[in-house]
């Protein structure tokens, strides 16, 4: 099969890791008795759901950044606007069992004394209306904004801070009770979601199984994207930008299509954290919640598929045992993870075993092949000058260089 | 709630009160103010009290004037026995008495055998007419001057006989010019010839400001001579224009106070990611530091030397420049060294350094805002026309004039500012010269983050000092550096008072957030067209 050679058996591994979970969870927790030791607890199932969100998450910022180089601190943005769409639709299903008991106009209108439904609160009431503005509101903003970005060139530092600035601004945006977005409090206490109660555990269950194969299909786009030829191409972007150009590949129309992607993903991620944790307020968009995520996937690995989803789950577990065990410890430990992470893993958990299994391979190969007795290897062992994290004789890299 | 038998009682006592009081006040003019103050006593309704206050200012007796101001702060009291009225001072029990009118005392009586006479906020301010007519003759220039005014906003046309007579009365030019507006405005609300209100209104507008548009717009409003009306407008409308250059000169001033607050912020910053290139993502948390610097040094004062307090800001000022830049230093020694070369891993780095100081300080000093004083010198605020200057507003733009004028002059009088430079502009070069270029790397990011710490200082006095006061500043710091083109302190200047006055003159249109949110939107445009900022460096230097 020429997907899963060109795939390679990780990825697969994953997804039907992945597919496995979307069916085992839900039927350990629900028809499994309580006492049995395979059981899941109920209130494990909505808390992985969420990781596996963040996963989702973390995939979308590593295809930008980990394969196009595009260190994007605003992918919290694209989060939340995907969550909004879905908080949206599920404020709409809550109907007349509101407190103030409107059957059109959601609690925080009537209380803001609003007569009638803002012009873009309209066709929420439609769950596929509501699931093509998941995808196409966080797509469209990051078409627009990363058509002119990359069009005029911005790039590093530039663009990571103006991403910053975008959902600094969404953020202030998104606290104005005129907006019509709920304001502070945002969007919450939702009801049902498709007819089905989102309070009970069935519910839980499905979401929790369609974060996992929303999480499979991002690993599989992800994958097929960077095995492809316009991979290649994202790779060339992200190591030699100028080089690329100057042979005449469009670098920006390489960006701007997996910017797009990404924030897409990103978008449905939000979507389907929204249900599971029962809120949407406009902190998603706070710039501290989009640097985290680059954690997330520096910690794992960047640039691979596996390491964005391993340390998203890895850090976010680590937060909720942390905030409970811990709490003033945790900025302390996320700190630390930041520098830690930067200076001694810059190629995060996966990449650096990675990195190391190769070189051990390798090693090994030529072992063999001196002794004559192995096929020699097909490269040579990673040169020093390979590697662009050391400097040649030892220098020490110097700023503005 | 008033059921309906009860108002329509009410509305029978007024009608009643409506006759008695004018047959009153007309009585009054002769009245004797021992026995007017007596009528506060017993249970009376608020018309009765307002009507007693109103006839009490018109006998013109100042020593009424104690009774009343009694009756505005609740310390005139009846006795329930006989209805006398007295004053009562103290909170003790018994009360000491004394008469409304002499202020002699009269014994002493238990708070159960007093009540007090009840007002509501209409009579005070009928109480504070009525005392700004009485005090026109206190021999205090500013009780005088106090009056007058009061009498300006509320002149009605029986005051001015009262007025003329003090104006032939007083000798300071500036009460006179004040009593003459007040008869002014008197004067539009009477009937008097056409001529004497021209005039009037001609007074009204050479004093130009917001309480004389007021009546003037009153006056052409309510006037039915037209000559009268078209002179009230023409003139409301020379002051409208006047309050109209006023608020605009307001509003730069107010930019030019926003912009010398990102100026401090963000001229550290200039130093740092503008002339090293190191993004440093805990900028925001050297300007923290130096604003704790700043509490601690006035808490240690407060405890040891409260003679010092007027000094803490130029004690802390040295004090906060060391601590971030050691602070600084320690950074730059420790993580950033190792990243040159790699800006993205160092903003990640120093974000995770942000995180631990935040983190830190909330351990050392709790999650709370913590209070730093003002000095004296920096408190209060004085007038320029029609615009209010408040001093720490005024300092602080100073002091960012100061500091950048300090800055400039290091790197460009001083060895470590040739120093800086040559490493910038050509590292081997300088290298070969001799000069030790990574002491000189440390050196410029400890400067940077020594400035920002004295930034700290100074937005201590107008920020509130909690472990999340960097965190406001970092993205406006940044975009004033980028606007303002990197690696070039003058446009780190323009871009923060531009940006400063841009947002003061959209926050009248858009309102606070949305104004931030155009003006980030704008940026975000901006550095889309012209990616190296206002102005790009130009030349050899200029990274490829």
């Amino acid at each position: 099969m020429m997907l899963g050679r060109l795939l390679g058996p990780r990825v697969w591994l994953l997804v039907a890791a992945l597919l496995a979970a979307a069916i085992l969870v839900p039927m350990a927790n629900l028809w499994l008795p309580a006492d049995s030791p395979l059981h899941v607890p109920s209130y494990m199932v909505p808390l992985f759901g969420k990781y596996l969100c963040y996963a989702l998450l973390a995939l979308a910022l590593d295809l930008v950044w980990g394969f196009v180089g595009i260190l994007s601190l605003g992918h919290g943005a694209f989060f939340a606007l995907g969550g909004y769409a879905m908080g949206m639709y599920l404020m709409r299903q809550i109907g007349s069992r509101g407190v103030y008991g409107n059957p059109v106009l959601p609690d925080f209108m009537v209380f803001l004394n609003w007569d009638r439904l803002p012009w873009f609160w309209h066709g929420f009431d439609q769950f596929w209306f509501a699931a093509l503005m998941v995808v196409l509101v966080p797509g469209l903003l990051a078409f627009v904004f990363g058509y002119f970005a990359f069009r005029s060139r911005v790039t590093g530092v530039y663009l990571s801070i103006i991403t910053q600035a975008m959902t600094y601004a969404l953020l202030l945006a998104f606290f104005r009770n005129d907006m019509g977005f709920g304001g502070n409090n945002g969007l919450t206490d939702f009801k049902e979601l498709l007819g089905f109660s989102i309070a009970s555990q069935g519910t839980r269950a499905g979401l929790f199984a369609a974060t996992c194969i929303a999480l499979a299909l991002g690993v599989l786009l992800v994958g097929g994207v960077t095995r492809s030829k316009l991979g290649k191409l994202m790779i060339a972007v992200r190591d030699a930008e100028s080089r690329t150009r100057f042979l005449g590949w469009r670098a920006e129309h390489v960006k701007l299509f997996a910017f797009t992607v990404s924030a897409v993903m990103a978008g449905i991620a939000g979507a389907l954290y929204v249900p599971q944790v029962g809120i949407i307020n406009p902190g998603e968009f706070a710039p501290v919640n989009s640097i985290e995520v680059v954690v997330w996937a520096a910690v794992g690995g960047r640039g691979t598929i596996l390491g964005p989803v391993l340390g998203a789950l890895l850090v976010n577990a680590g937060k909720s045992y942390f905030t409970v065990a811990a709490p003033e410890f945790w900025l302390f430990v996320l700190g630390g993870l930041f520098v830690v992470v930067t200076l001694f893993l810059p190629r995060g958990i996966v990449g650096t075993i990675d990195h190391g299994w190769n070189a051990l391979r390798d090693r090994r190969r030529s072992l063999s092949a001196e002794d004559g007795t192995g096929a020699p290897p097909q490269l040579p062992p990673q040169s020093p000058a390979a590697d662009r994290t050391s400097m040649p004789d030892g220098a020490l890299p110097s700023p503005a260089e | 709630m008033l059921t309906l038998p009860c108002r329509l009682l009410t509305l029978a006592f007024l009608a009643l009160l409506a006759c008695l009081g004018s047959g009153a006040a007309a009585f009054a003019q002769a009245g004797d103010p021992a026995q007017i103050v007596q009528k506060f006593g017993g249970k009376t309704s608020f018309e009765a009290t307002e009507a007693t206050v109103k006839e009490l200012a018109a006998t013109g007796d100042p020593a009424v004037a104690r009774a009343l101001n009694a009756l505005a702060e609740g310390q005139l009291y009846y006795r329930k026995s006989d209805n006398r009225v007295f004053i009562a001072s103290g909170g003790g029990d018994p009360l000491t008495l004394l008469d409304p009118l002499s202020g002699d005392p009269a014994g002493e009586e238990p708070s159960g055998n007093l009540a007090k006479v009840k007002i509501k906020n209409s009579i005070r301010r009928t109480v504070s007419d009525a005392l700004g007519s009485l005090t026109l003759a206190s021999p205090d220039p500013a009780k005088r001057l106090a009056a007058a005014n009061t009498l300006f906003a509320g002149a009605t046309p029986e005051q001015i006989e009262t007025l003329d007579a003090a104006i032939a009365g007083e000798q300071l030019p500036d009460i006179r010019a004040r009593l003459e507006q007040a008869r002014a405005a008197a004067v539009l609300k009477s009937d008097r010839p056409e001529a004497e209100k021209l005039a009037a209104i001609e007074l009204l507008g050479s004093r130009g400001d917001r309480e004389a548009l007021v009546v003037l717009t009153a006056a052409s409003a309510g006037s039915a001579e037209a000559a009268v009306k078209a002179a009230a407008a023409k003139a409301a409308g020379a002051i409208e224009e006047t309050i109209a250059f006023w608020a605009y000169a307001q509003n730069v001033w107010y930019g030019l106070s926003l912009g010398s607050v990102l100026l401090l912020a963000a001229i550290g910053l200039a130093i740092t990611f503008g002339v090293m290139g190191v993004i440093n993502m805990a900028h925001g948390e050297m300007v923290m530091l130096g604003a704790y610097t700043t509490f601690a040094v006035q808490e240690t004062i407060r405890a040891e030397a409260p003679s010092l307090f007027a000094w803490s800001l130029a004690i802390a000022l040295p004090l906060a420049f060391l601590v971030s830049a050691f602070v600084g230093l320690v950074i730059e020694r420790g993580i950033i060294r190792f990243l040159y070369g790699r800006p993205l891993e160092t903003l990640l780095a120093t974000f995770g350094v942000s995180l631990i100081l935040q983190q830190g300080v909330r351990t050392i000093f709790g999650p709370t805002n913590r209070q730093v004083g003002n000095p004296d010198w920096m408190s209060g605020a004085f007038e320029v026309g029609l615009m209010s200057v408040t001093w720490n507003r005024l300092w602080i733009i100073v002091f960012a004039l100061i500091v950048f004028a300090a800055l400039l002059l290091v790197l460009g009088r001083t060895s470590l500012g040739l120093q800086m430079r040559a490493v910038t502009q050509n590292r081997r070069m300088a290298s070969a010269m001799g000069i030790r270029t990574p002491w000189i790397d440390a050196m410029t990011f400890a400067l940077g983050s020594g400035i920002a710490g004295v930034a700290g200082v100074a937005l201590s006095q107008i920020d509130n000092v909690s472990p999340n006061l960097g965190q406001g500043y970092i993205i406006d710091s940044f975009m004033v550096v980028v606007f303002g083109g990197v690696g070039n302190l003058w446009g780190t200047l323009v871009g923060a008072m531009s940006l400063g006055i841009l947002n003061k003159f959209l926050e009248p249109f858009a309102g606070a957030v949305l104004g931030k949110i155009v003006v980030l939107v704008l940026l975000i445009l901006f550095i889309q067209k012209r990616p190296r900022g206002l102005f790009a460096q130009k030349g050899r230097f200029v990274e490829a």
